[in-house]
């Protein structure tokens, strides 16, 4: 008996150090002290008033060391035995590929219980709801706050309330009445269960699992949206679940007889008080959150840790003010996720992202674990065959029926209604877990006599959730040919014709003068933008704020790190190190370009091969940046290798002024961005005005604002003055390229440049066309760099990203040939001593 | 008021415009008489200046390229009909008309001219193709200050180069339905019109 109380205490004692331990380790300080508290309130809280503590303390006072040791060793050994039973799933891909990764930890606890039951003949190590509640769920609640797709998120928003707050309550008011209807019918045989205990253990049943969600969703790759309300539902409906179980387990403990209409009311307040508490609480640490980050540059390195101290702690004041925890923290995150990636430094947000990701798996793997070890206990499995099938076929069929009836009414409002075969997912992804153990567990025996019975019940509804409908999930969704999650590959167009859509449905509601979603949301964003921003993000985070240039520098970023990996196979990456200007360098590619194109396509057949070789020999090239760039080559995840070549190319364009950064502006924006809009709203009507009154058409190409735009974009009347010259102009051919498109060519490529149009030398485009390896000669844009060295550096790819394929190459040459036909006669008028074909560069190293 | 506008819209018309955009009888009645309000000549039709009046359209960068797209080419004055004919391609798509055979014509709604609606935005000068100019300028709307002419210009470059496959540097229909293929435009190109 002692030993068995020792080791509960000492499991106690490792599980709450468990969650102390998988916080940050940034935090070592805080850390500590927080797990001395919680160690110490462990031993008061659990073992029985914390006297049996110390008597187990004096008798061993011989095993000390081993006594002081035990309890963060076992933790650290559970930890590790739990990742490495994820280890050991995740290296077996064509299991997990038919079986979810959570199915076969839970049956991996089942082995791992068996040998403690064997060896102990009593389970020793459960899953407790204190460790559960405090220590093991707050990671995965933070983490899905935080990387929640907000804008998802709220465009459903409403049919994930009626979901989580309706569709609760139906599943937990269905369960319980019809298990009690049951059992006066007489399935059950004889029980000492009440309606009140019926409508207890449904409401601690009705809660989908977010944990098992997550698990199980994760793997299936379904659309946005379905996910987002199956997962939203999940986390959402914590609030119910929470305010249910307390106000049935207060109902329990008055009896039948003190209920009232008061007592019933209490609990129809207290369900708001919990929910819409929960998340003002959660709204109130975000905001600190970001208030926070702004002035936490100086401490970049403990930085992140602010994000998961905060985030915890917004949990325990949820717990502690008896609102719900849960939302408080999906809040939190929620809300801080776009103001922290503002102001913290780049390297603090990976740091952040990455370790969240860390905690909230790893405590995912230790939950499910623990589940699995949790079954392998005599004393809960009390069998009665009525109530536990009855109970899952009940919560299987109410799922059903609850999630089609809400969809049904939710699809007379919704603008893309729900079809049928996401309804089947939505309710098929009714899973329970964890959450609903931990409440079952936490059920008195004293008041409810069936505890076990239903401790047992609810953990063959979780088996059979999580792992009959994990394993179906995957042939389901592909059988029904559900939509699948697209994968997103960020281009201009998109991103741009997307705002473009938002911008117009707000116009469009604008117009026809209703006030609907979009009107909102623009109002909101108007509001944010105003207040919100200028409150919570730092002045140098906030002019960086433009979608469609970060996906621009996203992708140049990409480019850049292509083009580094290229000429670094070449081995020619001197030219970071070199004090050069930027010509010399872009020069030298060019004409390492030019001249490796017949090979290019030998060296792609050749492959890796080649690309080893020469990897091996290149002594000229910075190490550290070497290293970087292969480690970040070697990195699944392209995020991270731009943080690496972030740094260096940045550097790099600072020496150069090589100005594709976005930290790189000259012109500061103070004014507001409405202002803007506004002014050049009216300016232009002004214009077209003006323009109607002379007589010209008022649809004319709508005028810029600024000056030194117009100068530098011709357009009207130069553009046919242009034109004109060009058709003057006797030697002019179109190029192969400008063939089909002689409308634009009078364009000139880049807005910097006045285009000159130049007296009747041989075309040039012409030549170039024929010539495609010719670049050895300085193209324009550099030497317009040469003269000017604040020049800004256009797209990476639009000048020479190494192309990798020969097709790909062959576009390319034409591209760059079309867009500077202008150019070209004036680089041609400025350099006419230039051969036009040029001499053969020396040969780079790496092919010798 | 309303029952003011829907006296002066005739049944017939009501019905024609219900065929040819699918909006309810309701819908229509409402949105005449949003079309009286706006109307402030009390002529039938809206000008230009009509739109302008509307003050949230003025901080809409795109403000003015929308109210364009309700203009048929070198008119400048709208009646209810071309109104209720370019609010018809922000109608939701429903159930029943996903499953209508295509053998009538496409409904306004359709997902091709949602797209063809956002492609006109881009194309001025309607030749069917987004040239480097036309994105720069709609670039230009859409961004603020803070990013420079040669930055603009060079976003506008890899634009057209990512959509471009005949290598015109320029955007066509075609290129541009196939960038947005995996854009949800029947979800992001919709608003619900009140009953």
């Amino acid at each position: 008996m002692a030993t068995s109380w020792l080791l509960k205490l000492f499991l106690c004692v490792f599980l709450m150090a468990c969650g102390g331990l998988s916080l940050p380790s940034e935090e070592a300080e805080t850390q500590n002290t927080q797990r001395d508290t919680g160690t110490g309130s462990s031993s008061n809280a659990t073992g029985d008033g914390g006297h049996g503590a110390v008597a187990i303390a004096a008798l061993r006072i011989v095993t000390w060391k081993w006594h002081h040791i035990t309890a963060p060793y076992l933790v650290a050994l559970w930890i590790l035995v739990a990742w490495l039973c994820k280890l050991i799933i995740e290296s077996n891909h064509h299991v997990t590929n038919v079986i979810p990764e959570s199915v076969l930890l839970i049956c991996f606890g089942f082995m791992l219980g068996g040998m403690i039951w064997g060896a102990d003949k009593v389970q020793t190590f459960t899953l407790t709801p204190t460790v559960f509640f405090y220590f093991l769920l707050p990671q995965v609640i933070l983490d899905a706050g935080y990387h929640m797709p907000n804008k998802l998120f709220f465009t459903n928003l409403g049919a994930i309330l009626v979901y989580a707050v309706i569709g609760t309550c139906w599943n937990a008011a269905s369960l319980g009445l019809s298990l009690w209807g049951c059992h006066m019918g007489g399935l059950m045989g004889d029980l000492d269960i009440g309606l009140l205990q019926y409508l207890l253990f449904g409401s601690l049943m009705a809660a989908v699992d977010p944990v098992a969600v997550i698990a199980v969703f994760e793997q299936v790759q379904v659309n946005g949206v379905l996910f987002i309300i199956v997962f939203g539902e999940s986390l959402l409906n914590d609030g119910v679940t929470v305010v249910l179980f307390n106000v049935f387990d207060g109902f329990v403990s008055l009896g039948g007889s003190q209920i009232d209409a008061a007592e019933i009311v209490k609990g129809i307040v207290s369900f708001f008080v919990v929910a819409f508490g929960g998340s003002l609480v959660g709204i109130a640490f975000g905001l600190l959150i970001s208030l926070l980050t702004r002035f936490t540059k100086n401490i970049q390195i403990i930085e992140p840790g602010f994000i998961f101290v905060m985030g915890y702690l917004s949990y325990l004041t949820a717990e502690m003010l008896s609102l719900s925890a849960i939302l408080s923290t999906v809040f939190c995150g929620v809300l801080c996720q776009k103001y922290v990636r503002a102001n913290m430094h780049e390297h603090s947000v990976q740091t952040v992202k990455y370790a969240m990701k860390v905690f909230a798996n790893g405590s995912e793997t230790i939950i499910f674990v623990f589940l699995g070890i949790s079954a392998i206990d005599k004393v809960i499995w009390v069998w009665n065959t009525g109530f536990i099938l009855l109970t899952v076929f009940f919560v299987f069929v109410y799922r059903f029926i609850g999630v089609f009836f809400l969809t049904w009414i939710l699809n007379r409002y919704r603008l893309v209604p729900l079809e049928f075969i996401d309804q089947v997912i939505m309710s098929y992804g009714g899973l329970r877990g964890a959450v609903a153990y931990g409440l079952a567990v936490m059920l008195d025996e004293n008041k409810i006599k069936e505890k076990n019975l239903m401790v047992c019940t609810t953990l063959i509804v979780v088996y059979c959730t999580v792992i009959w409908q994990g394993i179906t999930m995957k042939p389901l969704v592909t059988w029904l040919k559900v939509k699948r999650a697209e994968v997103n590959e960020l281009t201009l167009l998109e991103k741009m014709t997307n705002k473009m859509f938002n911008h117009t449905l707000v116009a469009i509601e604008d117009i026809s003068g209703q006030i609907g979603h979009n009107y909102l949301r623009s109002k909101w964003k108007y509001f944010e933008e105003k207040w919100m921003s200028r409150i919570l993000m730092k002045p140098s985070a906030r002019k960086k704020q433009d979608e469609v240039f970060n996906v621009f520098h996203q992708l140049n970023l990409k480019d850049a790190m292509e083009y580094v990996a290229e000429a670094e196979r070449r081995g020619s990456l001197e030219f970071i190190r070199k004090e050069s200007v930027v010509i010399n360098f872009r020069k030298k590619f060019e004409s390492e370009y030019s001249e490796d194109m017949p090979d290019m396509r030998a060296n792609m057949s050749n492959g890796h091969r080649a690309t080893s070789t020469t990897r091996e020999r290149i002594p000229s090239v910075s190490v550290e940046m070497h290293k970087h760039t292969m480690k970040a080559m070697t990195e699944a995840e392209a995020v991270n290798a731009h943080h690496l070549l972030d740094q260096h190319l940045y550097k790099s364009r600072n020496q150069h002024r090589h100005g594709f950064s976005r930290s790189d502006f000259i012109i500061n924006k103070d004014e507001k961005e409405v202002q803007e809009i506004f002014k050049r709203t009216m300016k232009n009507r002004m214009d077209s005005f003006q323009s109607a009154k002379m007589g010209v058409s008022p649809k004319t190409v709508i005028k810029h604002t600024k000056n030194e735009h117009q100068r530098k974009m011709p357009k009207g009347k130069s553009i046919s003055q242009t034109k004109l010259c060009y058709s003057c102009d006797e030697d002019f051919e179109f190029s192969e390229g400008d063939s089909t498109s002689g409308y634009d060519l009078p364009y000139p490529s880049f807005p910097m440049r006045d285009s000159r149009p130049g007296g009747g030398i041989e075309n040039s485009a012409f030549v170039s066309d024929l010539n495609p390896t010719d670049s050895l000669q300085t193209p324009d844009w550099l030497a317009e760099g040469e003269l000017d060295s604040s020049m800004v550096a256009p797209s990476l790819r639009g000048q020479a990203s190494p192309p990798s394929s020969p097709i790909e190459m062959r576009r390319l040459g034409l591209l760059r040939i079309s867009t500077r036909s202008t150019d070209t006669k004036q680089m041609n008028n400025d350099q006419l001593p230039l051969p036009p074909t040029p001499p053969p560069p020396p040969p780079p190293s790496g092919h010798m | 008021m309303g029952s003011r506008a829907s006296r002066l819209l005739r049944e017939e018309e009501i019905e024609e415009i219900k065929k040819e955009t699918g909006f309810s009888h309701s819908q229509i009645t409402r949105l005449y008489s949003r079309f009286t309000s706006l109307d402030k000549g009390e002529n039938g039709t809206l000008s230009r200046e009509d739109f302008q009046r509307i003050p949230e359209l003025a901080i809409n960068p795109l403000g003015d390229r929308i109210i364009n797209a309700f203009f048929p080419e070198g008119e400048d004055q709208v009646n209810f009909r071309g109104f209720m004919r370019t609010l018809a391609h922000f109608r939701p798509i429903e159930d029943n008309e996903k499953n209508k055979n295509t053998s009538a014509t496409e409904p306004l709604n359709s997902r091709t001219n949602k797209l063809l609606f956002a492609f006109r935005l881009y194309d001025l000068d309607r030749d069917d193709k987004i040239s480097r100019d036309e994105l720069l300028q709609v670039l230009r709307m859409m961004v603020g200050v803070n990013i420079s002419d040669e930055q603009l210009g060079s976003i506008a470059d890899r634009t057209i180069q990512e959509a471009d496959t005949n290598g015109d540097s320029c955007i066509s229909f075609n290129e541009f339905i196939k960038v947005l293929e995996k854009v949800d435009v029947e979800q992001k190109m919709s608003i619900r019109f009140l009953h």
